[in-house]
């Protein structure tokens, strides 16, 4: 049997390093499998999260190679023989221990999202949806919750100073998802704009890159969001309806700075 | 020893976040008391993310002739008769407004072309029932429910495990434990408990789940005194990917026969229909072409015997590879690319699709999958009252896996995550019921709290002791190779002889590092509980000397019809397990023309009762 090398960062908020491992490969191991038979084998107390090792959870995101990706879905194979192998905790979010991170940063914004609230149903009672109209909703619903897509995007992962203001793709998506829902009523674009801070975001497209369920963040959940701000706040005629309804509150306010990158 | 610890006050606390705890929580909460929910993973994360196929509910969407009464049916046609019948009905009459509710709190299922929920045929149901979204059911199931639990605001303590339950004069006072990220010691009082933990798969090496399945609730409700039953019920998937090595066990979804796919072996034979048992005859398809029909016609045909209840596609499985026609890696062969479309393969199982190719190389639209049993899943488990799911201990309550009689003997795909909604919703309400009766918060013993926290932290004095994951991996081939698919008496009692012999092992494992998340420490925890969960098992399965369902003895090949009228029960008393047979609670006459015949004459189909129970 041969054996794999892998280099896994080890330590907490106070600082770590890359130690490096020698353990035996079996056939179509994953990073996590490595991972899993170093924890077995060398080091029990290494921390690292997991749950499903399928793709469904989302739990095992770490920077392999220094890029975002989940561990269970990373197969050996894809290294060549004699590449270098390293394995990070992801750098968006403080380090608790090796490779875990504290991720409550995302928790805490799903905390500010209003709920869903559907319209009445229909007259017999039922809810009748048609699948070309759930569809484009259903690919938001994909959504694992790995956080990789916030850990990439560098409105966060190098402005620790920018978190209490935006919210990360993750959010946008679930935004687009209500937004989107045919049931529906509840508005949420004003919020979008100035709690969640989507006007932050350029699309350059790094969330949609390493979304490992193909979600088309940019394209069709950020955009689709901005286009919307844009006709509320810019349209003129929906402008004055506001003030009609007296409703411009917080409107008056401008987009928000942008990052300081 | 002083030690230690934080305290919170509850008025019901839910342990775990899978379906189950996220239902009972929403419940709870809305129910107007201080309720909890204590996950050992981040939240949406629990095993429930897993599931694919979809949730059983009599909707009627897709066939008309559906209602409860079918529904109810095959639940206790597939669990062989030893569920207990009140839960089975409360389940099948129930699931449809759980499904429907979810679609209140915004999930989106697949729609039928009038725009209604769509259902995709099962093992083992009558009808197509499952509601679903592709392959990734579950996922939505979990999302719909965390969202709406955030939404209310109901506290969640996340990687926070708790170990063991507190109780004043026999009833639940609480629960300790520790919190994953620090390893500081937690302590909940709380009025009632709702244990929704899941089962114990990691017990098995071979197994669809994941390290959360140890087993806490199951050895927490013994220890508080609790009962369980069927314990020796345990379900093999028999769809598990058996290449490569690294990725045996994970789940391959029901659905891939359910859209039409079917198992074959190494000559390309479909094998199933040499399977047929006699208890299904009458419903099964005898040939490829009626097999086939069905699909489409379900009223003019039997149902294929691919889709035959799970343990009956487990076992012949095993059959066919011990018979050396199994494939190259030791299982049979899922085929749907010669029989499927590769845009409705892709489009009705995207996660499979993407699954294999990514950790196989395998494209299903192309390829058939090589597949095997896999340890998916436990029938048995906490004893429970059908309608409020309270345990035998006042104030602990018991939703989901953890709990036993919902599924008898056998657990049709698609129960569980209505069983989850259904029974979850259940416990959450009685738990909140329960705490607005009692009058105060009760008394945390002292010597309770300080014996739990000593056992926890005692590893941490064995530096030097012996590797915790070590003793686990023998664990898991002992249970996978002596308490398996197929039992005798004497692997059974070997098996009993090694958890002895690991169990001292596992009392002196040691750990390394500190309390900040270890999983080594973690392991030497789940380990003992772990321990305690498969003796239960080994001990019921050598006590239940007959096959049924998800139990099947070599040397008492057939069902017993005095074991028909039974469960094992197992409880802890001075420390040790102890076990006996008790009688099942009795179908009411009423009931049990809905079950059908026990030796099917072969002239019974479908329609005799569909069609009388289309009346309602």
């Amino acid at each position: 049997m041969t054996d794999v090398r892998m280099k896994v960062w080890r330590g907490d908020a106070t600082g770590g390093a890359f130690v490096d491992f020698t353990v035996p490969a079996d056939e179509g191991m994953v990073v996590l499998d490595v991972v899993h038979r170093i924890q077995a084998t060398h080091a029990p107390d290494l921390a690292v999260r997991w749950n499903c090792k399928a793709g469904k959870c989302g739990s095992c995101s770490a920077e392999i190679n220094g890029h975002p990706k989940l561990m269970c879905m990373t197969r050996m194979n894809t290294f060549a023989p004699d590449e270098e192998i390293t394995v990070s905790p992801v750098k968006t979010f403080p380090v608790v221990k090796d490779l875990v991170t504290d991720v409550s940063f995302n928790y805490e914004k799903a905390k500010t999202i209003p709920a869903f609230k559907p319209k009445p149903k229909e007259a017999d009672g039922t809810r009748r949806m048609y699948q070309e109209d759930v569809e484009r909703v259903q690919e938001f619903h994909k959504c694992i919750e790995c956080f990789l897509c916030q850990d990439v995007c560098h409105v966060i992962r190098d402005h620790e100073e920018n978190k209490p203001s935006f919210s990360g793709p993750r959010y946008f998506v679930r935004l687009a998802a209500l937004e989107m829902h045919p049931l529906d009523t509840n508005d949420r674009i004003d919020l979008a704009r100035l709690k969640h801070g989507l006007g932050y975001c350029n699309i350059t497209k790094c969330c949609t890159e390493v979304c490992p369920e193909d979600i088309h963040i940019t394209d069709n959940a950020i955009i689709p969001l901005k286009e919307r701000i844009v006709t509320r706040t810019y349209d003129p005629i929906a402008w004055a309806l506001r003030r009609m309804r007296g409703k411009s509150g917080d409107l008056g306010a401008g987009e928000p700075e942008p990052p300081s990158a | 020893m002083a030690t230690e610890y934080e305290t919170h006050d509850y008025d019901v606390v839910v342990i775990g976040a899978g379906g189950a705890g996220l239902r009972a929580a929403i419940e709870a909460s809305a129910m107007g008391v201080k309720t909890a929910l204590v996950c050992k993973s981040l939240l949406g994360k629990a095993h429930t993310v897993m599931a694919e196929g979809g949730i059983a509910a009599a909707l009627g969407n897709v066939w008309k002739e559906d209602n409860w009464k079918v529904h109810f049916r095959d639940t206790m046609r597939g669990g062989k008769l030893l569920n207990n019948w009140r839960m089975a009905q409360i389940h099948a009459q129930e699931a449809p407004d759980r499904v429907l509710e979810l679609e209140e709190w915004g999930a989106l299922f697949d729609r039928t072309k009038d725009g209604l929920i769509l259902q995709r045929d099962f093992g083992g149901h009558g009808y197509a029932r499952l509601a679903h979204v592709g392959d990734r059911t579950g996922l939505e199931m979990i999302r719909t429910l965390q969202n709406r639990a955030v939404e209310r605001g109901i506290d969640v303590f996340m990687e926070c495990t708790l170990y063991r339950l507190l109780t004043e004069d026999g009833a639940v006072s609480g629960a300790f434990g520790y919190w994953r990220q620090s390893g500081k010691l937690v302590l909940f009082r709380a009025k009632a408990v709702v244990l929704a933990t899941g089962g114990v798969g990691k017990a098995w090496q071979i197994t669809s789940n994941s390290w959360e399945y140890t087993g806490d609730g199951l050895g927490m409700a013994l220890d508080a005194g609790a009962d369980l039953i069927d314990m020796e019920m345990t379900q093999f998937h028999p769809t598990g990917m058996v290449w490569p090595t690294s990725v045996r066990g994970i789940l391959v979804t029901e659905g891939v026969r359910g859209d039409g796919g079917t198992l074959k072996n190494s000559k390309g034979e479909r094998f199933m229909f040499r399977y047929i048992p006699d208890f299904f005859r009458a419903e099964t398809a005898d040939t490829e072409e009626e097999a086939d029909r069905w699909y489409a016609d379900k009223k003019n045909n039997r149902r294929t015997p691919d889709l035959l209840p799970r343990d009956e596609v487990a076992r012949a499985i095993n059959a066919e590879v011990k018979a050396g026609r199994g494939s190259p890696h030791g299982g049979v062969f899922l085929d749907i690319a010669s029989r499927r479309s590769a845009d409705y393969i892709k489009r009705r199982l995207p996660s499979m699709y993407h699954q294999f190719m990514e950790l196989a190389d395998v494209d299903i639209t192309k390829t058939a999958m090589e597949v095997g049993p896999t340890l998916h899943y436990i029938m048995g488990g906490v004893r429970v009252d059908a309608d409020s799911t309270q345990t035998t201990v006042p104030g602990l309550f018991a939703a989901g896996e953890v709990a036993a009689g919902m599924h008898g003997a056998n657990r049709l795909g698609g129960n569980s995550l209505s069983d989850l909604l259904v029974f979850g919703r259940r416990a959450g309400l009685y738990a909140a019921e329960y705490a607005k009766r009692v009058a105060r918060m009760p008394r945390v013993e002292d010597r309770q709290v300080g014996a739990a926290a000593t056992g926890m932290l005692a590893p941490f004095e064995r530096r030097e002791g012996e590797n915790p994951y070590a003793v686990h991996a023998e664990l898991m081939t002992s249970m996978q190779d002596l308490v398996g698919i197929i039992r005798t008496r004497a692997e059974l009692e070997e098996a009993l002889t090694r958890i002895g012999r690991l169990r001292e092992r596992a009392q002196r494992v040691g750990v390394k590092g500190s309390r900040v998340y270890n999983p080594g420490w973690h392991l030497a925890l789940d380990l003992l509980t772990m321990l305690t969960v498969s003796e239960a098992v080994a001990m019921s399965a050598l006590m239940r000397q007959e096959s049924r369902g998800g139990h099947t003895r070599d040397d008492f090949p057939k069902p017993d019809p005095e074991w028909a009228k039974k469960n094992v029960v197992v409880r802890r008393r001075e420390g040790r397990l102890t076990l006996a047979p008790e009688p099942l609670p009795e179908l009411p006459s009423e009931l049990r023309p809905l079950i059908g015949e026990d030796r099917p004459t072969g002239k019974i189909r479908l329609e005799p009762v569909a069609a009388a129970s289309a009346k309602e």
